[in-house]
């Protein structure tokens, strides 16, 4: 101490005195460390959380690319609607929050003041629906359905209706162009989830909350191009959300649109046959079951047989795929995913997988030549072969003596590749496969592309199946148990085959090899997948990738990005083995089995080659199938439990071929009257201002016919085309809802 | 010494003219402690700018005005200033006779809280409304009656070289001057203002030189307290939760814990150089509660960022320090305990401010120095400084 005191200071005041100096520079220390702590090493952060705070996003959607057919006809846009909407960051900065003037639009809107209030309340815990859950800087839809009249008298009294805006805004619409509704090649959308918005935050193409996902179609697979881009404001807000500022804005930028290869036309023919064909089917009498031809479910492809491109493709039973617009109800989801209306969101042009029947014996006839048999034989067609004690019976246990490959293709004589395939499954060492076992019949399927997808631009394609030796093996492994424990020595039929396939399923027998050779047994196709098959055989050779889309169209229309067609690969043939198999398939056509379905057919001017098949399935009716091509297309049909190929899909088939190339019953050519006389090559034109041509699609068939048959149809799940659906949106989907319950009637005729 | 008249202080050094003399060695001017009176204005004018920053769009508490709470920021530092003047004036001394009215007064305003003229504001009953939109927080004037009430008591007989140290009876005696105002202070409840007063009370019996036993018996009986109050639910649930929230604010963001919690994101986010004045996004968005008057400091946080908010501590620093060296460098044992007193409260009462806006400390109501908006602190402080001031000028020149 410099100054000690001179009166009555002890030592002890002054050492306190310099302890609570310390004391007090220490709290300041701690302060400044702290402010340190907070500002300096992790000030980032908390700038971070600030301006999570003060920043609130309003979007505006992007509006969804149109998918178009071939000839540019929308077949799924979008339709504008006039929809009101209030703004809760306006209304909440009047003194009554708004109050008047929402009682002020009810008067206007024709509705009560109480609905308009409730709409634009904000859901919570304790609030009932209606009210709105999306986020309150969102403009709150209060009806898409305003009259332009109503719109005007908001927008003209801009001034009595502060917050309330009525602007156009674009819904989706599956319009369905001449009743073509393509409804699994389109898909559908719903709302984002909240996983795939996190999944999505740092990608290229986050996803904003209001945002629809394609689900499933076209309009999953484009979904990236289709979507665009959502233009976004962001507010900075105050505490109470109060708007004090806008920070920056991205504008919406469109979708581009998809041009496909579809035919609109071409597609309601087929769409039309094929519903015709299995309502014929379901009257014809089974005599294998006693019962009428259930004709549950069936497929039509039309390919380009030199491209690739689907020309249409359709599925039955079908379903109005605008019922997901807007939100779907829970009653019309059970419906389309339930088993009573048998699954009508299924493409089973590329996800119904059965056994081909005859239309597989292309292959095992490209496989016997490769494995060193000549082509025109001679080969015993017995009516049945036997193999130790089994019998397996020719079709119609019919036989037709020694004949070529080429004429067992014709009149689908089973026998004789049952022969050809058991003597390679002999070679091959049996039922224990030598090392270097060729197992021909089986990889060839394979080079034809089987048990594999064709790589279609549509989502979740099935592979099929070829049942090889690996297969058997692997199919075993994961099934013997279960086969091994309800398995049962001479117990019921069912019981013997596990107790047979416990023991041993892992080998193929001499009856697989047989069986798989006609296209039975564990053999598994997708239509499509025989449409590219057939399709290179028409082509010369060259397995496509079938592909829907043909092409991207910016919004603006300036850049075009073309869909070239890619192949997979190569037939695994020789090209006089090609034309020894295509003269054998028209052979089909003008003398075979599919003869009868083509009589009178201009086979001069326009050659056909067909295949049919007629499968059998364990415990169900016959599946038909009917593979068919020209030099330009390839038409593949098949109806599940429907009966013979021929018999059941042959006209429709023979129809849509009509339809195609213009020719009438008698054989004559109308080239006016064809839909699709060549494949189309050009893109549709599209203008300047980015708008493309679209044509006016006719309706199929014409008028007299149609009421004719109109009636009485029995589809499951679109027997109600209106499928309305009630308001139960899911809050951010809200703007894009487009139906309610009252007007479903004039909605359908703005459709049409 | 008669200390009534600061201006011409008598007995040293010859009388000289003009300005001079206002500069002359030993002079008023010489004598007077420069670094803190700088340090109190510029607080006080930094305030002014984050009070006026905080509440220049709330359109709800300034009447449309965007400057009202700046000028009235200005206005009660003119008040003050004008106070500490006065406090200078008079002389601590002269004061010191006057202490048993000034103590009677401030303990009877306190007592006035209690009665229907009393008004409660964010949850502590402890203001009078004067009228015309002035009120009046009395535990801020107490803060200083109990300083200088003990002080009085305390240094009494040690000034006057009976004895070396307070004697136990005057402890007990200043003891109980302090608990009256104290008693009632917690029963508004102001917990925020009983916390300073205990520590104004640890302080003044520091500095008087009182028995150890004392001071840790006093510190016992604070922590036995504490635990009595918490054990006891003396205090409002609101209080408790307040604590609970400081301890950790996620457990309830959107209730108590918000405050804290949205104080810290304000600081925080302000980085090294801050958003700039009234740029800055939590505070245009009020996002932080009691922006001008409790939570002030996050208002410079935020726009002034790390340099702006280091050099409010630095300001408060240079108060403590110089006022430590007057408590120290004065030799009668009255204006040391003052002056120890008045940086116990300084002390405390601004480590608790920043503390809970940082969140080390538990929230309490509490003004930041000359920096938060409020009449009756800014009065206190100043007073504060006139005494410190008082207390400087009138020691003898140790050289």
């Amino acid at each position: 101490m410099t100054n000690i005191p001179e009166t009555g200071r002890t030592p002890r005041v002054q050492i306190r005195l310099v302890v609570i100096q310390i004391l007090v520079l220490s709290l300041l220390g701690t302060l400044g460390g702290r402010l340190w702590y907070l500002q300096i090493r992790n000030g980032d952060e908390y700038a971070k959380e600030a301006s999570g705070n003060h920043v609130q996003q309003v979007v505006s959607p992007a509006v969804r690319g149109s998918i178009l057919d071939a000839r540019g006809v929308p077949i799924a846009d979008n339709e504008t609607r006039l929809v009101v909407s209030a703004s809760r960051t306006d209304l909440s900065k009047m003194k009554d929050d708004g109050a008047a003037v929402l009682a002020k639009l009810a008067g206007v809107l024709g509705m009560k003041a109480a609905d308009v209030r409730d709409k634009v309340r904000l859901c919570d815990a304790k609030t009932p629906q209606p009210c709105w859950n999306g986020s309150p800087y969102q403009p709150i839809p209060i009806t898409d359905e305003a009259t332009p009249k109503q719109a005007l008298q908001i927008r003209e009294r801009a001034e009595d209706f502060p917050g309330i805006t009525a602007e156009p805004q674009a819904v989706r619409r599956y319009a369905a162009p001449g009743k073509a509704n393509t409804a699994q090649v389109l898909g559908y959308l719903s709302p984002v989830t909240d996983e795939e918005i996190t999944k999505a935050e740092d990608s290229d193409s986050p996803y904003l909350r209001s945002d629809q996902v394609g689900r499933s179609g076209l309009e999953r697979q484009y979904d990236s191009e289709l979507r665009g881009k959502a233009g976004v404001t962001r507010y900075e807000v105050d505490n109470l959300g109060r708007v004090i500022g806008q920070a920056e804005s991205d504008k919406a930028e469109p979708g581009a649109n998809v041009v496909t290869s579809i035919d609109s036309r071409v597609q309601r023919v087929a769409e039309y046959e094929l519903n015709e064909a299995m309502k014929v089917a379901r009257t014809e009498f089974d005599k294998n079951t006693g019962e009428n031809y259930k004709a549950d479910s069936g497929a039509v492809v039309v390919m380009e047989a030199k491209t690739g491109r689907v020309v249409s493709m359709a599925s039955n039973p079908s379903y109005d795929p605008n019922a997901w617009v807007g939100g779907i109800s829970g009653k019309d989801y059970t419906k389309l995913t339930g088993k009573a209306s048998n699954y009508p969101l299924l493409n089973r042009a590329i996800q119904g997988q059965s056994a081909p029947g005859s239309i597989f014996k292309v292959v095992p006839t490209a496989a016997a030549i490769n494995a060193g048999y000549s082509f025109e034989g001679p080969y015993q067609c017995g009516a049945s072969y036997s193999i130790g004690g089994q019998v397996f019976k020719n079709f119609e246990s019919k036989g037709y003596g020694p004949i070529s490959l080429g004429r067992a293709l014709e009149v689908s004589c089973d026998t004789v590749f049952y022969g050809l395939s058991h003597a390679e499954w002999k070679k091959d060492g049996g039922i224990t496969p030598k090392k270097n076992a060729k197992n021909w019949f089986y990889k060839t399927a394979h080079q034809f592309g089987l048990g594999k997808e064709t790589g279609i631009d549509l989502p979740n394609e099935v592979a099929g199946r070829v049942p090889d030796r690996q297969w058997k093996q692997d199919y075993w492994k994961a099934n013997k148990d279960a086969w091994c424990k309800s398995g049962k020595k001479g117990g019921s039929y069912a019981q013997q085959i596990a107790y047979e396939n416990c023991l041993e399923g892992n080998r193929m027998r001499a009856g697989d090899s047989v069986n798989y050779s006609i296209g039975q047994g564990d053999t598994l196709v997708t239509p499509i997948q025989m449409a590219t098959i057939y399709g290179a055989i028409s082509n010369g050779g060259t397995l496509y990738d079938p592909s829907v889309g043909k092409a991207i169209i910016s919004p603006d229309g300036r850049t075009v990005q073309e869909i070239e067609p890619k192949s997979h690969g190569k037939l695994p043939m020789t090209k006089s083995t090609r034309d020894a198999i295509d003269g054998a398939l028209a052979g089909v056509a003008t003398r075979g089995t599919a003869a009868w379905r083509f009589d009178g057919w201009p086979q001069d001017k326009i050659p056909m080659h067909a295949k049919t098949g007629t499968a059998e399935v364990y415990g169900k009716q016959t599946t038909s199938w009917f593979a068919t091509y020209t030099k330009d297309y390839t038409v593949i049909m098949t109806i599940s439990q429907g009966g013979t190929g021929s018999g059941a899909s042959g006209p429709a088939v023979r129809k849509i071929y009509n339809a195609l190339y213009g020719v009438s019953e008698d054989g004559k050519i109308d080239q006016k009257k064809a839909l699709l006389y060549t494949p189309q090559k050009n893109l549709p034109k599209v203008q300047k201002d980015g708008s493309i041509d679209s044509p006016k699609a006719e309706v199929y068939p014409p008028k007299e016919e149609e009421q004719a048959t109109e009636e009485g149809q029995q589809q499951v799940a679109y027997d109600n085309p209106a499928a309305t659906v009630p308001n139960t949106g899911t809050g951010t989907d809200r703007n894009t809802r487009r139906r309610s319950a009252r007007h479903p009637k004039k909605r359908r005729r703005s459709l049409a | 010494m008669t200390g009534a008249n600061g201006f011409s202080v008598s007995g040293y050094g010859p009388e000289r003219a003009g300005w001079t003399r206002l500069f002359a060695r030993d002079s008023l001017a010489r004598r007077l402690d420069w670094p803190i009176l700088f340090a109190a204005i510029a607080l006080s004018f930094i305030g002014a700018a984050l009070v006026y920053s905080a509440t220049r769009n709330r359109t709800e508490l300034n009447q449309g005005d965007p400057y009202y709470f700046l000028f009235r920021h200005l206005l009660n530092t003119g008040i003050g200033f004008a106070l500490m003047i006065g406090t200078v004036w008079l002389g601590h001394r002269t004061l010191r006779t006057a202490v048993p009215i000034l103590y009677g007064l401030s303990v009877f305003l306190v007592l006035l809280v209690l009665t229907p003229l009393g008004a409660t504001v964010n949850g502590a009953h402890a203001w009078i409304i004067v009228g015309g939109g002035f009120s009046l927080q009395p535990s801020e004037f107490v803060k200083i009656t109990i300083i200088l009430g003990m002080a009085m008591l305390l240094a009494a007989r040690v000034d006057a070289g009976d004895k070396a140290i307070p004697d136990h009876r005057t402890v007990l005696q200043s003891l109980g001057l302090a608990v009256v105002p104290i008693l009632v202070v917690l029963l508004m409840p102001d917990l925020g203002s009983v916390m300073v007063m205990v520590i104004i009370v640890l302080g003044v019996l520091l500095a008087s030189g009182a028995s150890n036993r004392w001071i840790f018996g006093l510190i016992g009986a604070g922590a036995l307290g504490a635990i009595a109050v918490w054990q006891l639910k003396i205090l409002d649930e609101y209080q408790i939760n307040r604590f609970a929230a400081f301890a950790n604010p996620k457990l309830d963001p959107a209730g108590v814990g918000y405050n804290t919690n949205q104080a810290r994101i304000a600081i925080g986010s302000g980085g090294l150089f801050g958003t700039g004045l009234g740029k800055g996004s939590q505070t245009t968005g009020q996002f932080v509660p009691e922006q001008q008057t409790d939570f002030v400091f996050t208002v410079a946080g935020e726009e002034l960022g790390f340099l702006g908010a280091g050099l409010i501590l630095l300001l408060l620093g240079v108060v403590l320090w110089r006022a430590c060296r007057i408590a120290r460098e004065t030799t009668e044992l009255y204006g040391t305990i003052v002056a120890a007193g008045i940086i116990a409260w300084f002390a405390f009462q601004s480590f608790e401010n920043v503390g809970m806006t940082l969140g080390i400390m538990p929230v309490a109501g509490l003004p930041l120095p000359f920096v938060s908006y409020g009449g009756s602190s800014m009065f206190a402080v100043w007073v504060a400084i006139g005494l410190l001031q008082s207390i400087r000028v009138q020691r003898p020149m140790s050289a």
